[in-house]
């Protein structure tokens, strides 16, 4: 599904390499995690995988199923199957969330040359998962992300990401603030999702969000590259020790 | 105007402003329709005044009233102050009257109308009921109406061709034709009021409008009515290098209320047209008019050739207690935008508000934004100003907003937002404030900021394309504003603000 190979990624504006030759394949039907102090570059691994100006990829690749992901505008890339739920999602101010979430949906249906959904199928299937993940129909109205609490704009993505039904879904600190019933429902609604054909990319700090989301294979990253991969006892071993082992190791 | 036959309410940026934006490449409007037209000579002098008063079988004393309008006007200067640059205006070299040849003799019914009109409203988006009865669809008028209804009054070039719902309207007292009709049919009301609201000396374009003024539209709601559905006027330029000058005069009796809608479209000429409208709203006790205006003339091109030079006077006079306007503007169009429409607050305890979207984007240059003047006591104003730039294009909100001695315990609040997109573009404010009494309040709040890049890429990074995720942003920025106005403006103001903003990014 994604594969990443040697990607070497520095700032455009200034002089400061974040990714050093990272590799990391995601298999379809996974979830792996990835794991690793601030500042090591996770966010930049994410925001490079979706698009965002102000990087620039110096050497290496990624691939979505075979295709080039780094020649692509963010939405084809959305529209390829690929999303992000951002550590620190983005308030746009007088645009409603269901008319952004319309939007969005009808804007990749359209790219891929699908029917788009009419108001009434799109309010009736928003209905139900905004009630799986507990946002109510206020929050649905309000301008997006404006006013949320952080847990709110947390589930707000998680909602976004079961509306698009992606393939190949990153997550970026999605547990970060959230409460313990706010990452059950998170959880939930992840877990749900999981399929063959379908895989994640989980970003954290913390081993309790993947008690509740088994991951395959945990990745150690540090000083922008993978340091380590393994089994789910990988971020077990995080969680009791610390980094510090890790990265002295890999020294 | 996309999508009124389809009353099916949508939220936000809908299909059609998704496709709209796919088809960019070319303004909306900027089909001509080839009608055979009846033009009076070029340029303009007491003849042609003569002329106009004349072909609308005008009686004397309102031959005289324009005669009086053209000689203060041939003593009168331009004026220079706006923030516009523009090529001088030869006033010799425009027609001043056209009117579509089939309309030489009236026409007796709307059977009459030459079907090319009715073409023209079809692509105007004219909702599907009223096109019928302008097309004189028998029975049009009982067919089951979708939402609500709309009664129209269209004027084409120079002449309203017709209006729907007369009948209906007559029922509840109300009066909407034509003010050529009414000069004719209710000359007591037009004597009493015409010129009382913007008087003939008022301003140069103003002034020149009143000898030269071809059609517009006329509306009396008596006292105590509230109008039974939104009466909207659609102007249409078709004529080449002809000057477009309507006046329209709004009566809103004690205690009466209508929501009036003014649509505006020009086919797209190399050549920059003149369009110089007065509008008089007279309010008086406890009535309340509620006027919103989608100007959509053609912009110019890319490189800022053609378009509409639109200098346009509009006040509302609230005359008696409690008397309430509220203006809502969506300013898309024009090469020049010249318009403050304003409130004089003269009755006590009377409101005004203004809500303005306004978007100037390649070459076009908009000055805009409204005067709010507070004579009586208690009066309350409201200004919400949302300006958008990008390309070259210059946007300037200006505003007035006076206090007199008399006007006391009075109120205003003014919020005025400007959003650039690129940064070639500007965006200006020029707020004046006169208090003159010290217990009323003015405060205002003015904001200038980019367009966010962060917003952008979030719509991207869910699959919106850039020019989408634009739209999509500013129709938040615009939001407060495209909910002042009617539901089914409301749409088209969304897809408009799409359309407009076509090649601002990327
Ligand atoms: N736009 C930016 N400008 C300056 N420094 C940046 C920028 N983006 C990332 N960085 C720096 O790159 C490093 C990696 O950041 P980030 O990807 O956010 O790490 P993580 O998500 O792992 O905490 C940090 O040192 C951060 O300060
Ligand atoms: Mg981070």
């Amino acid at each position: 599904m994604l594969k990443i190979n040697n990607l070497h990624v520095k700032l455009e504006e200034e002089d400061k390499q974040i990714l050093k030759g990272l590799t990391l394949e995601v298999p379809a039907g996974e979830v792996h995690a990835i794991m690793g102090p601030n500042g090591s570059g996770k966010s930049t691994l994410s925001y490079v995988l979706s698009g965002r100006d102000g990087y620039e990829v110096t050497d290496g690749e990624a691939e979505l199923d075979g295709e080039d992901l780094l020649d692509m505008d963010p939405e084809v890339r959305a529209a390829a199957g690929l999303f992000l739920a951002f550590q620190y999602p983005v308030e746009i101010p007088g645009v409603g969330n269901m008319t952004f979430l319309r939007t969005a949906v009808n804007a990749q249906r359209k790219a891929r040359g699908e029917a788009e959904l009419t108001a009434g199928e799109f309010l009736k299937e928003v209905r139900v998962k905004a009630a799986e993940l507990q946002i109510s129909p206020d929050m649905l109205k309000r301008p997006v992300n404006v006013g949320f609490s952080g847990g709110e704009k947390k589930r707000n993505e998680i909602l976004q990401m079961a509306m698009l039904s992606p393939r190949m879904c990153i997550m970026d600190e999605t547990d970060s603030g959230l409460d313990v019933d706010a990452m059950r429902l998170v959880s939930e609604g992840v877990n749900a999702l999981r399929s063959p054909d379908r895989s994640f990319l989980v970003i954290t700090h913390y081993q309790r969000l993947l008690d509740h989301i088994k991951p395959d294979v945990v990745h150690i990253m540090s000083n922008g590259r993978i340091i380590k991969s393994g089994g789910p006892e990988l971020a077990l071993e995080v969680e009791q020790n610390g980094y510090a082992d890790l990265l002295a190791e890999a020294d | 105007m996309t999508g009124t036959t389809d009353l099916e309410v949508r939220e936000g940026v809908d299909r059609e402003t998704v496709e709209a934006v796919q088809n960019m490449g070319s303004y909306k409007y900027g089909w001509n329709t080839e009608i055979e037209m009846e033009y009076a000579p070029k340029g303009v002098n007491e003849d042609i005044v003569r002329l106009i008063s004349e072909k609308n079988g005008e009686p004397e004393w309102m031959t005289d009233w324009r005669l009086e309008a053209y000689r203060r006007w041939v003593t009168m200067t331009e004026p220079k102050w706006a923030m516009l640059n523009y090529p001088e205006i030869d006033y010799q070299d425009q027609y001043y009257y056209a009117r579509p040849k089939s309309m030489e003799e009236k026409p007796r019914s709307l059977d009459d109308v030459d079907p090319k009109l009715l073409a023209t409203y079809e692509k105007l988006g004219i909702p599907l009921k009223e096109q019928m009865i302008l097309a004189g669809v028998e029975g049009a008028e009982d067919a089951p109406s979708e939402g609500r209804k709309v009664a129209v009054d269209a004027v084409f070039d120079s002449v309203s061709v017709g209006t729907t719902f007369k009948d209906e309207l007559a029922k509840a007292g109300v009066i909407f034709c034509s003010i050529s009709e009414a000069i004719r049919e209710h000359p007591e009301l037009v004597k009493k009021y015409l010129g009382s609201v913007v008087p003939q000396s008022d301003n140069y374009f103003a002034t020149l409008n009143s000898a030269v003024f071809s059609d517009g539209s006329f509306v009396y709601i008596p006292e105590g009515v509230r109008c039974p559905m939104e009466l909207s006027t659609y102007f249409r330029i078709n004529a080449e290098n002809t000057g477009q000058f309507e006046r329209t005069l709004i009566i809103a009796e004690k205690g009466s209320h209508v929501s009036y809608l003014e649509g505006c479209t020009a086919p797209q000429r190399d050549i920059s047209q003149l369009h110089a409208a007065v509008v008089e709203i007279v309010i008086l006790e406890d009535a309340e008019v509620k006027y919103s205006t989608v100007q959509n003339w053609f912009p110019g091109d890319e490189e800022g050739k053609g378009g509409i030079y639109n200098f346009v006077t509009k006040r509302a006079d609230c005359r008696e207690a409690r008397a309430k306007i509220m203006w809502t503007q969506v300013e898309t169009g024009s090469a020049i935008t010249w318009k403050y429409p304003s409130c004089i607050l003269r009755g006590d305890d009377s409101q005004g508000e203004f809500y303005s979207i306004a978007i100037a984007n390649n070459w076009q240059q908009a000055d805009t934004g409204t005067k709010m003047i507070h004579l009586g006591k208690n009066t309350k104003s409201r200004i919400v100003s949302k300006g958008i730039s990008a390309g070259q294009a210059q946007n300037t909100y200006r505003g007035l907003v006076s206090m007199h001695p008399r006007a006391t315990n009075s109120r205003n609040y003014t919020q005025c937002d400007s959003l650039l997109i690129g940064d070639k573009c500007g965006a200006h404010t020029v707020p004046y404030i006169e208090v003159k009494n010290n217990s009323s309040r003015v405060e205002h709040e003015a904001t200038t900021s980019k367009v966010d890049d962060d917003q952008l890429f979030y719509c991207r990074s869910r699959g919106m394309d850039e020019e989408e995720a634009v739209a999509l942003v500013v129709n938040g920025f615009c939001r407060e504003v495209l909910q002042a106005l009617p539901m089914e403006f409301a749409m088209e103001a969304q897809a408009l603000v799409a359309i407009s903003l076509e090649g601002s990014v990327g």
